[in-house]
């Protein structure tokens, strides 16, 4: 295998670039690599990393931003914003070892500390919070990164309210590394809440579940997560819940989850707080219900809420096992690494007017599905314009998003 | 006076006959022609700026809007987008050979669906008429610009607008799921729908704030909330800026974020106290106005904990509303703002920069050293919590030398605001105003990313015309401008 590049300045890495278009080298874009089992293999046999462009370039507290280079680790963010009391918004989630339990790696927790802030961003990968608060893209205020040719390119900057120009900002957000290498990414963050309630609503069937969910998201109780288990884990016999939470001041917490109780009236209702409440929503964040074996695929289904029920009875009928977040509008679903599993997972979306994604499979199987829906004609069109104009050479992580070459056949 | 592009001679000579082939793709009365009628179209919020457009087609479905935009493609025909026509940055300003397509008609709430949490609308449906058809279920819709009882929310998805509570409930652009667009080729897209997150490229992140030049919306889906149990605001008056924004900071690092944090300065709160009575402090150098949400208790124990941080900076006065009515009067001043300058002068410019927020005392010293040097009077409007900085520049529109002096000082604060770590507007857009300073806060390579985005889209660079981008050297917006 070839060595992997790893610029260790903004300027070597667009220079890695500008060499990689000259030559026409396709390239591996990559952090440090924790998602590669994500979408589609790329074929590009060469990688370029941006592991070694690490730390927090600024942190203004007051100011709600954060600015860090592309490499630095997550888990080293959001450390340093819990020490000034702040957090993520997006709740963005530690899949490490959940991608490695399902491509058969032994899964070990030093995986989920490997995410980069870069990786997370070109995911768009947003936690339970993201039902309330928005998505990881939502908060990227600022980015600077390298094009397809090698020239760096910038976008935003660090305040928190800026529409000057194009909104470079959220496209390179989720574009999976296909349009630019970003190289440092500026964040608006918050104040962690001083506490945090779930309601933990016992006994409900899917349908059930969302219909309590909607009807707390519809509260006045500000709501910022709701999901639904089929087995609440750690509590056996206890069987399916639906978890919601609240997050504010203290007093703010106890006054609105005992009226939002009270409200929903589900028999056996109860109310955990501070650290039983945390552990559960770093649960459901890090999908630690869904009860993946090896060579199992995962995938993340997003479709209107109430349609949520529907689509997950369909996946489990055709042998797929999963749960609900998001209010019962996204679907965590595993099961066996098939064609059969992975076109019902495909249908359930498509009849709920929603979208999916191949989180981690086999490459066989993810060479042979649309990993992501494929694009009306027209929008693959401006597709493929847009791509050029970023990356005319098309050196960046080809085909991670889709086959390109099959679909322009 | 920005310069605008001369408009293609070949398109005035032929507009009797390319009229003649539009009027049978709009309605009966779809399609307005005569010199007087056109007169309500030549300007936008940025009344300085006038030019009548060729014509204004006023369809009523998207597969109208897709047939003119289909014509307009073929024969080379600009094309500006038109909601209410409230943009404060000339983002609706036509040009002479461009057609304006007017989105007024296409106002019907399509559907609305409390359990899902969100609304479809057609893209002439105001601000605020989203918020009224969802009031009675207790529910709202988030950004609220300063314009919402007349701006559409076609134009706040394609300038991305905010408002006073954006800082805890996001801008336009967190509030989406989905559009229908028409590209300049006619195709209608369907971007996102009632799903949260693209699985592909985020295209609904890109189009809001993109301010006519990619595609024209039609249909949006917005993201409904429901309404807190109440909500109260407090006023806080200090001694001088410095004072009042390390209040703010001091405010935020509680772990409080407001649902509103507004900053006015000495002239502001004199304009606004002398039209609208509403009792605030004329001998602070700043005020603040802070408004909380929840339940009446949480209210209390909120406003407690802010007014206990006030304390500890020398406040020349608080003032805690005890009820709507009260809260309604501290706001009033702050919402009649534009009209009280306009009270005082007879025309002003109102500047819209994003600063860092520690860097707002210097930011107004500096704005107050211009002031004097160019001897024109500036109000100071701050969205304190965002960094949102909204200076009104006074100035008398008669008087050419005033207008001229009024755009360079402007022009000046937006370098400063670049300068000091911020951008050039934070909710109006570049729209004409801003665009020859785009250069200030982007490098060449920069602009000609976007500038391909924008090809990629239009490549014929017929939608909004002159907006955004820099003119090229031949003062031509289009494929010179790209290639310049």
């Amino acid at each position: 295998m070839m060595p992997i590049l790893a610029p260790t300045s903004e300027a070597a890495l667009a220079e890695a670039v500008a060499q990689a278009a000259r030559d026409a080298t396709p390239l591996t874009i990559l952090g440090a690599g924790s998602k590669a089992a994500m979408l589609r293999p790329v074929a590009a046999e060469q990688r370029l990393s941006t592991a070694m462009l690490d730390g927090i370039v600024l942190h203004a507290p007051a100011e709600l931003v954060l600015a860090a280079r592309a490499g630095t680790r997550l888990c080293r963010i959001e450390e340093a914003l819990a020490a000034s009391g702040q957090h993520l918004i997006a709740e963005p989630p530690a899949l490490g070892s959940l991608l490695a339990r399902a491509t058969g790696m032994a899964p070990n927790d030093a995986m989920d500390d490997e995410a980069t802030l870069g990786g997370t961003v070109a995911a768009n990968l947003s936690g339970p919070r993201r039902v309330a608060w928005g998505a990881m893209r939502d908060h990227v205020i600022g980015v600077r990164a390298v094009n397809g040719t090698g020239e760096v390119i910038r976008s935003g900057g660090r305040v928190l309210k800026n529409v000057t120009g194009l909104d470079l900002c959220k496209l390179l957000a989720g574009s999976h590394g296909t349009l630019a290498v970003m190289t440092e990414i500026t964040l608006k963050v918050l104040p962690a809440p001083e506490a945090s309630a779930t309601l933990i609503l016992p006994g409900l069937d899917p349908d059930a579940a969302v219909a309590a969910l909607s009807a707390a998201l519809g509260s006045p109780f500000g709501v910022s997560g709701a999901a639904w288990l089929p087995d609440l884990a750690g509590d056996a016999g206890e069987g399916p819940a639906a978890l919601v939470r609240i997050e504010d001041f203290a007093a703010s917490v106890a006054y609105r989850s005992e009226k939002l109780a009270a409200q929903l009236g589900v028999p056996g209702t109860r109310i955990v707080v501070d650290a039983p409440s945390r552990a559960l929503w770093r649960g459901v964040r890090d999908a630690e219900a869904l009860a993946v074996r090896e060579g199992e695929a995962i995938w993340r289904v997003s479709v209107r809420p109430s349609a949520g029920p529907a689509a997950y009875r369909a996946i489990v009928a055709a042998g797929g096992h999963g749960f609900l977040d998001w209010g019962g509008g996204l679907i965590w679903v595993a099961g066996p690494a098939s064609l059969a599993l992975h076109a019902a997972v495909e249908q359930a979306a498509r009849q709920a007017g929603g979208v999916w994604m191949v989180l981690a499979a086999p490459d066989a199987l993810r060479r042979q599905v649309a990993v992501i829906p494929p694009e009306a004609p027209a929008l693959a069109r401006l597709s493929a314009r847009v791509k050029a104009a970023f990356d005319p050479e098309a050196i960046l992580n080809p085909g991670r998003m889709r086959d390109e070459r099959a679909e322009a056949a | 006076m920005i310069r605008q592009p001369q408009p293609k001679q070949e398109i005035l000579a032929r507009r009797t006959a390319l009229l003649a082939e539009l009027a049978p793709m709009l309605p009966p009365d779809g399609l307005i022609t005569e010199e007087l009628r056109l007169r309500p179209y030549e300007t936008d919020g940025l009344s300085a700026y006038r030019q009548p457009p060729l014509a204004v087609a006023l369809p009523e479905t998207t597969e109208q809007v897709a047939a003119i935009l289909r014509f307009c493609h073929r024969n080379a025909i600009r094309v500006v987008p038109r909601g209410a026509g409230t943009s404060l940055s000339g983002g609706a300003l036509p040009m002479a050979d461009a057609l304006v397509i007017g989105l007024m008609r296409m106002n019907r709430i399509l559907s609305i669906d409390y359990a899902d949490r969100l609304a479809v609308v057609q893209a002439g449906v105001t601000n605020i008429g989203i918020t009224n058809a969802v009031a009675a279920q207790g529910f709202f819709y988030a950004p609220d610009p300063s314009s919402q009882l007349a701006c559409m929310i076609g134009g706040n998805v394609n300038m991305n607008s905010g408002g006073a509570h954006c800082l805890k409930y996001g801008v336009t652009a967190n509030n989406l799921l989905g559009l229908k667009i028409v590209t300049i080729e006619g195709d209608i897209l369907e971007i996102g729908g009632a799903h949260l997150d693209a699985a592909g490229y985020d295209w609904l992140g890109l189009l809001t704030g993109s301010e006519g030049q990619l595609a024209i919306v039609t249909e949006v889906t917005v993201r409904i909330l429901r309404s807190p149990e109440g909500a109260r605001a407090m006023l806080a008056a200090f001694k001088a800026n410095a004072v009042a924004g390390a209040c703010v900071d001091a405010i935020i690092a509680s772990g409080i974020i407001p649902v509103a944090l507004e900053f006015m300065d000495r002239p502001a709160i004199h304009a606004c106290e002398a039209f609208a009575h509403a009792g605030y402090p004329l001998d602070a150098e700043a005020m603040l106005i802070i408004e909380v949400e929840g339940s009446v208790a949480e209210q209390d124990a909120l406003l407690d904990r802010i007014r206990a941080i006030c304390e500890r900076f020398d406040p020349i006065s608080l003032k805690v509303s005890n009820s709507v009515a009260e809260s309604q009067a501290i706001w009033k001043g702050r919402k009649g703002a534009f009209g009280a300058v306009g009270r005082i002068s007879p025309d002003y410019l109102c500047m819209d920069g994003t600063i860092p927020t520690s860097r707002l005392p210097e930011v107004l010293e500096r704005i107050g050293a211009m002031s004097a040097r160019y001897g024109l009077q500036v109000a100071n409007i701050f969205h304190a919590g965002d960094g949102n900085l909204h200076p009104l520049i006074m100035f008398d529109a008669n008087d050419p030398a005033s207008f001229h002096k009024a755009e360079t000082f402007g022009a000046d604060i937006l370098k400063l605001c670049v300068e000091v770590g911020g951008c050039l507007t934070g909710e109006h857009g570049v729209g004409v105003e801003k665009r020859d300073l785009m250069g200030v806060q982007f490098s060449e390579t920069d602009l000609d990313q976007q500038r391909r985005i924008k090809s990629a889209f239009d490549s014929r660079w017929l939608l909004n015309p002159a907006k955004v981008f820099p003119l090229g050297p031949l003062a031509d917006a289009g494929e010179a401008a790209v290639a310049a």
